[in-house]
């Protein structure tokens, strides 16, 4: 499990107060709580979960066994540059696997995880809507199309010098 | 409660409904194996995740096996147990476990007492299908200062979960992860000891095999004993006494005290001393201190904290300056016996045998894993040299009697050395839940009253219900008391003392469900609550034999105050026998 000490400022602690206030600080809402402060944050830091423990009275390590067990929840923050890569059925058939292998070749990276510099991220999504395109990549707002294993070097030094 | 009956292996048996059929099996006798399941009758202590299925029966019209722990019996159910389908999925079962397991049972420090192993021989495995292919799961070893986890060895019966949650409610442990790297461990997989741990060491007390297991002092104190320049002093907890012999095959509840001290001596400890000495020093300075807080506290001085609460017990001193550090003003100062007798031994005892403090080792045999934790906090050092050098827990002790091929069983009987190896009956009942405090009461009450005592027995204050109260009358002064074992107990009478609801003048705690005798470092009970309630039972038939039962009767103690210490709660007793808490910060290190 990897995951990077951040320091949390005072408005993200009010943020997560906010959050488990929303569903009473009810303990059984804690997966809940975990859903709404990852769409908030984009990941689940451990000091994120200190914060809810307290605030739930659910020993962090309980937490923890529940960010770990759902495969939706991450403790990794996503990269500068999030890559995504749609697996839904009309992108799987035109080859996103073979896209998403090379990708992860590409970045030394699995999905789920970030590279050590913070600059990218990988992940794969369900369909996005955009089936004409597939196979479909999207990078941070911009969305790639038709994209072939071998496009994907020349997607990457797109963002070289960023 | 409505009765049902059913049928199990061709036999009728009535049942409450809701019985399951492992229970309904052993009313009949049966046997049916169990692993990951876990009961400690009479404690409110069950673990019953159905993770294993090695309890799986057939029950007649089901299609699938019925794992017996976790299913309720039915009016009319017919139960088979040990069917040739049964048997093959028992097999089917171990053989899954055993493929991600280990195979160091030559070096394993569970080996010979694992419920793993011995059920891996019962149901007759001879190989393991597919092991040379299937990776294993490795996790990273943890040591800390009590506790040792090598997860490689955790079957997942999540007893330690349990145990920590449920029970303890430190909440240190967790399932984390899924599939084969699932695991239980702390937050973030940091080491216990980043985690609110108190190493009460009950997750120890019932692992099932080698995952977790305590740090092993023998060879430090094997190397001490050799070393000619060292004189090496020896204190045995009141606990270990009443579960030692169990090691031996002595029938739980067999009082071993002479044969552990001849074994000792035997051993090579220059001085054979009892921690029942410091027991009763300790019940001087908390119970003067009690009546102190008392008196002021009735003559209406504020700053008087009530109710006080015992400190003897360092995973329950842990837990509350961890979770309740804005109360760590109402425990007594007094420290606990094994750290009072360290800081007499290595003073006044040093002194009197002209002895340097650093010649002069201090070894404890204790029935608890936080002690280990306990005798290297910083404050119970001097120049750093520790007040006790090593604590080793029953079970590294017959380990040692052991290697040195002694048989408890044929010992003779031997007596402590003096100064420090003599003790009351006050003393022995430290070991069991309700006991320090019932020795407390039998001073206080005749130090209050100028009175003696006419019954000494306070049954009121024994017994195994998990919180327990009662109002002692000190001569037209009603003091009221509240016990508490297991932390999870403690934790209800701390929210009321926050809240500042609490009834009591006086509590004591014990982080251990049964008190000592039920300790983290004990012989293993395997689930057998008559094992805990039969050491018990030795601990107050060892207070009836002993002659002087009261704390401050005790004539070397009585010598100690004259020579040495001055009055209790003095300013030498203060400096050698009381601590202060801290507040235990939480120390967040993430992995980068
Ligand atoms: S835990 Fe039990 S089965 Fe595993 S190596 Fe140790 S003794 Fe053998
Ligand atoms: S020693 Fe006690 S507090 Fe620590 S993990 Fe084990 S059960 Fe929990
Ligand atoms: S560490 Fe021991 S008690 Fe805990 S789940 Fe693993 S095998 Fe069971
Ligand atoms: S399947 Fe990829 S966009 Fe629809
Ligand atoms: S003992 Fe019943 S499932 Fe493990």
């Amino acid at each position: 499990m990897s995951s990077i000490k951040i320091e949390l400022r005072q408005e993200d602690v009010s943020k997560i107060k906010e959050i488990c206030a929303s569903f009473n600080n009810d303990p059984q809402e804690l997966i809940n709580v975990l859903h709404k402060c990852q769409e908030h944050f984009g990941y689940l830091p451990a000091e994120v979960q200190e914060v809810i423990s307290t605030e739930l009275n659910v020993p962090v390590a309980k937490i923890y066994g529940v960010v770990t067990f759902y495969s939706f929840f991450t403790m990794t923050p996503r990269g500068k540059h999030p890559i995504s890569i749609c697996m839904g059925t009309a992108c799987y058939v035109r080859g996103a696997e073979k896209v998403l292998e090379e990708f992860k070749k590409e970045l030394g990276l699995q999905v789920g995880q970030t590279t050590p510099d913070g600059k990218f991220s990988l992940s794969s999504l369900r369909c996005v809507g955009a089936c004409g395109l597939a196979p479909v990549v999207m990078i941070g707002d911009k969305t790639y199309g038709r994209v072939a294993p071998d496009d994907v070097r020349n997607i990457l030094k797109e963002y070289e010098n960023y | 409660m409505e009765t049902i009956t059913l049928t199990i292996d061709n036999k009728k048996v009535d049942v409450p409904r809701g019985t399951t059929i492992l229970k309904a099996a052993r009313q009949l006798g049966i046997d049916i194996p169990t692993l990951c399941y876990m009961e400690l009758h009479d404690m409110n202590i069950e673990n019953r995740p159905a993770g294993c299925r090695i309890c799986v029966t057939e029950v007649q019209g089901r299609r699938n096996l019925a794992p017996a722990c976790a299913t309720k019996c039915e009016d009319g159910m017919v139960v088979k147990t040990h069917t040739t389908r049964v048997l093959n999925a028992r097999r089917t079962v171990m053989e899954f476990i055993l493929s991600d397991h280990p195979k160091d049972c030559l070096i394993c420090p569970k080996s010979g007492n694992c419920e793993l192993q011995s059920m891996a021989h019962k149901l007759g495995i001879r190989e393991i299908p597919g092991a040379e292919i299937a990776a294993m799961s490795t996790y990273r070893k943890d040591t800390s200062p009590s506790i040792i986890r090598d997860l490689d060895k955790c079957i997942m019966c999540r007893r330690c979960e349990m145990m920590c949650n449920d029970v303890q409610t430190v909440g240190a442990l967790s399932a984390v992860n899924r599939g084969f790297m699932a695991a239980v461990a702390p937050a973030f997989e940091q080491n216990l000891e980043h985690s609110p741990c108190t190493y009460c060491g009950q997750c120890v007390a019932v692992c099932p095999t080698g995952a977790l297991t305590e740090v092993d002092h023998t060879p430090e104190v094997l190397r001490v004993l050799a070393d000619p320049t060292k004189t090496v002093v020896v204190q045995t907890a009141p606990a270990v006494r009443a579960a030692l012999g169990e090691e031996f095959g002595m029938k739980p509840g067999t009082l071993v005290t002479g044969k552990m001290v001849t074994a000792l001596r035997a051993l090579g400890f220059d001085y054979v001393f009892d921690t029942d000495f410091a027991a009763d020093l300790t019940i001087m300075e908390e119970g003067t201190e009690l009546l102190d807080r008392l008196n002021r506290y009735l003559k209406g001085d504020k700053t008087a904290r009530l109710p006080i609460l015992t400190s003897c017990c360092p995973g329950w001193v842990n837990f509350f300056e961890y979770y309740f550090p804005d109360l760590k003003e109402v425990p007594s100062t007094a420290k606990s016996p094994q750290q009072m007798f360290g800081a007499i031994a290595k003073s006044y005892f040093a002194e009197k045998i002209k002895v340097n403090r650093k010649d002069l080792v201090v070894v404890s045999i204790m029935p608890c894993l936080a002690k280990k934790y306990e005798c290297q906090r910083d404050e119970f050092s001097v120049d750093g040299n520790r007040d006790v050098d090593f604590s080793i827990s029953t079970r590294e002790l017959a380990a040692f009697i052991k290697q040195a091929n002694l048989d408890l069983n044929n010992l003779e009987e031997g007596e402590f050395d003096a100064p420090l190896g003599e003790s009351t009956g006050a003393g022995v009942i430290f070991g069991t839940t309700g006991g320090v405090i019932e020795a407390a009461v039998r001073t206080a009450y005749e130090i209050h009253t100028g009175k003696k005592l006419d019954r000494i027995d306070f049954t009121e204050l024994r017994g195994l219900e998990g919180v327990r109260q009662a109002a002692i009358d000190f001569d037209g002064l009603e003091v009221r008391i509240g016990i508490a074992h297991g932390l999870g107990n403690a934790r209800k009478l701390l929210n009321d003392v926050r809240e500042g609801k609490s009834q009591f003048h006086a509590i004591e705690v014990m982080a251990c469900p049964g008190g000592c005798i039920g300790g983290g470092g004990q012989p293993l009970h395997h689930g057998n609550s008559e094992i805990i309630k039969a050491r018990a039972a030795a601990i107050y038939e060892e207070d009836r034999k002993k002659p002087l039962r009261k704390s401050h009767e005790n004539p070397f103690i009585i010598k100690l105050y004259e020579e040495f210490l001055g009055k209790p709660n003095s300013e030498k007793a203060h400096h050698l026998l009381h601590t202060k808490y801290f507040e235990k910060k939480k120390k967040i290190i993430v992995k980068q």
